[in-house]
């Protein structure tokens, strides 16, 4: 009972930043139908950035919540900047090609984004500096440490803002009319480029929210992490309906789960391999995913 | 030209160059004991006039400096192409073959190294390029076929002592079912979902080579891969065929050479059969083609088991080539490498595709010292050909727009 427990809380601290990554697919997607193979490099790249901001505000003596408030706040802003800088270079020019051109572009940038990384970063793990957030809750044998209360909060505090922004804002509301027609919401005056700029920008200040949670949950960080983060997201977005915000959040706290269950009770080695297996189920039984309503054949 | 544009352009210019310091600064001027300028500002200035020489080129450009260059080129061109249209193809053929057989006589063992290389690539690009350029498959996972066909060949030259020749069908077949289990679930998928889906698939592969230590020795790879055999000519007293072990790099080249031979046999005649037509037509528009008859089900799933069967017999070679196999040569990049020399030559197109994997093995070599740079280039060549040039280097001549995408 006590592992069940234990296993329980690793999931759902799993589950929240696959939700967060799995958000930025869930966005793009929905507005221009692009898996942007891209984001799993925000996601590294956030990381990085974070444990070079935290470990030099770290040096001039911040203290702990000020590091990392303010290490997040300034990764997002910086990952957002670079989603914005990806997207002109790389996509926007493929608005109107075909389907497979713009996705070898997004390949390509990817690859790219995490040479640069490597290049600029080196090919060795960088430390967080996780002394900062040590310690933790115990009751018998279950530890809930700080670092995942500070996860549970952070993703909380980021899901509510999002949903906010979403649903009730004006910048929202322009959001989804584009996702639903573009034609339409240009007609009647929404700048449907910005709109999509701002979009990617939203997803990667996310992924690089959890890009630094990752870093702290597990020590440290490396230029290649955010290959297979970035499909267990992207497979996350797919459980939960792509193009639906609640089921990429759903669908992400799942895969956390399965992933944490799987390797607690069946295989640690084989883990990966559960997140895969559930994205070929649900294309193969329910292409529209758990919460997704009518996406028309053409694009399954 | 306007003064407008003129300043419009150049405005962008400026702006990009800044936003490029912003995103460049952080990564590399922030320590923990301080802030730097100095490194960031070296790297950024080093691009920063790289980017002014070619936007000096662009301008000079349109105020029609090189016209005369550009006729100049335009008419070369044209003579070549008159020249390459009046020369009969089988002559064409005979020179190339001529100097791929004269090829290790002319270079060394670096030469002949780097030639077993790309012809490796030549026949998992043509491979491939079944899937993506003729069927239109999207394929992230095609490596794992590569996979499948050296560790096939690895295991039963190690435990049961089969030779290489034998292995060699063997190991197209089982990449072949191995191409037909993944094809069959996504055949219900296109596009997007079908290339995250094989991706999915192909790390599947590599995480049970990875972690099936009783069969695969995880990690560590398998080594003491026995080398192929062949009958070879012995003059010493009279004539007779004596069977050796192929060991010189050399000999290796001419193994390879012959199944690259057959390779592009094969997938020329499937581009020119009733299949190869009814794969471009599942290309170019499925509903259409299953209306016209096609059977698109079948046919989907034999261009899975083609392109991997022909994965697994560049896996084999590669799996005697090397002596050993662990499942590091068979990542994700490796697949993206793949797709990108055949994106790069021109789906579909059988020069296009050689040309796509000399240009990515050969041209690396070349330069060596930029060795780091190696996939950064890569991964930004990808994306710029998407740019300027979608089709390839050398595109295929029949290739249309899929009826979805037109609005």
């Amino acid at each position: 009972m006590e592992y069940f427990l234990q296993q329980l809380i690793n999931g759902i601290t799993l589950g929240g930043v696959y939700a967060l990554i799995a958000l930025g697919y869930t966005m793009v997607y929905g507005i221009i139908q692009l898996i942007n193979f891209a984001h799993g490099e925000f996601f590294a790249a956030g990381g990085y950035m974070g444990v070079i901001l935290i470990s030099y505000l770290a040096g001039q003596g911040a203290s702990p919540v000020l590091c990392i408030g303010l290490g997040l706040a300034l990764t997002m802003v910086y990952c957002a900047l670079l989603a914005m800088a990806v997207e002109k270079v790389a996509y926007k020019p493929l608005r109107t090609s075909s389907r497979l051109s713009v996705l070898l572009s997004a390949l390509g940038m990817s690859i790219f984004l995490q040479n640069g990384l490597m290049l600029t970063q080196g090919v060795y793990d960088k430390a967080y500096p996780t002394e900062m957030t040590a310690g933790g809750f115990e009751w018998g044998n279950v530890v809930l440490s700080y670092m995942q209360i500070y996860i549970f909060l952070i993703t909380g505090a980021l899901l509510i803002g999002l949903n906010l922004l979403v649903f009730k804002t004006r910048i929202g509301k322009a959001m989804r009319a584009t996702a639903q027609d573009k034609v339409m919401s240009a007609l009647v005056g929404i700048n449907s480029s910005k709109i999509i700029s701002l979009t990617f920008a939203i997803g990667a200040g996310l992924a690089a929210a959890a890009g630094i949670m990752v870093g702290f949950y597990y020590g440290s960080v490396n230029y290649s992490m955010g290959f297979v983060p970035g499909i267990k997201a992207f497979a996350a977005a797919v459980l939960g309906g792509i193009g639906n915000i609640t089921g990429a959040m759903v669908g992400g706290l799942i895969i956390g789960m399965v992933e944490i269950f799987a390797a607690g009770y069946l295989s640690s080695e084989y883990k990966d391999v559960f997140a895969f297996i559930i994205l070929i189920a649900v294309l193969y039984f329910r292409p529209t995913g758990i919460m997704g309503e009518n996406v028309d054949d053409t694009r399954v | 030209m306007t003064t407008q544009e003129f300043k419009k352009r150049w405005t962008s210019f400026g702006i990009g160059l800044i936003w490029l310091f912003i995103l460049l600064w952080p990564l590399l001027g922030i320590k923990p004991d301080g802030l730097e300028f100095i490194p960031s500002l070296t790297l950024w200035l080093k691009l920063a006039v790289a980017a002014l020489c070619v936007m000096i080129v662009y301008e000079l450009n349109q105020r029609g400096l090189f016209e005369g260059l550009k006729s100049a080129g335009a008419s070369l061109k044209g003579s070549t192409e008159k020249l390459y249209a009046a020369t009969p193809n089988w002559l064409l053929v005979c020179i190339g073959l001529g100097l791929a057989i004269a090829f290790p006589a002319m270079t060394g063992r670096y030469g002949h190294d780097v030639a077993c290389n790309v012809l490796i690539y030549v026949c998992l690009g043509l491979g491939l390029n079944i899937v993506v350029g003729l069927a239109g498959l999207l394929d992230l996972g095609y490596i794992a076929f590569y996979g499948v066909g050296a560790y096939t060949y690895a295991l039963l030259s190690i435990h049961y002592g089969l030779a290489f020749w034998l292995c060699l069908p063997i190991s197209a077949l089982l990449a072949g079912i191995a191409g037909c289990i993944i094809g069959y679930p996504t055949l219900r998928m296109r596009g997007d979902y079908l290339a995250i889906v094989t991706l999915g698939f192909g790390e599947i592969v590599r995480l049970i080579l990875n972690n099936w230590m009783d069969l695969t020795n995880g990690p560590n790879g398998l080594s003491d891969v026995s080398r192929p055999t062949v009958y070879w000519p012995d003059f010493s007293n009279g004539f007779s065929f004596e069977l050796i072990m192929v060991k010189k790099v050399w000999m290796f080249y001419y193994v390879i050479l012959a199944i690259a031979i057959v390779t592009i046999i094969c997938v020329y005649r499937l581009n020119y059969s009733r299949i190869g037509r009814a794969w471009e037509a599942i290309r170019e528009d499925e509903t259409a083609a299953e209306l016209m008859g096609v059977n698109t089900f079948l046919l989907k799933l034999l261009a899975y088991a083609m392109g991997a069967a022909f994965a697994g017999f560049a896996g084999t070679f590669f799996a005697a080539r090397m002596r050993f196999v662990s499942p590091e040569s068979f990542t994700f990049l490796e697949s993206a490498m793949v797709l990108a020399m055949v994106v790069l030559g021109g789906m579909g197109s059988i020069p296009g595709v050689m040309l796509g994997a000399l240009a990515l093995i050969a041209l690396p070599e070349a330069f060596r010292d930029f060795e780091l740079y190696r996939m950064l280039v890569f991964g930004g060549v990808m994306t710029t050909m998407m740019l300027v040039r979608p089709k390839g280097l050398w595109p295929a001549k029949r290739v249309g727009r899929r009826s979805e995408e037109m609005d």
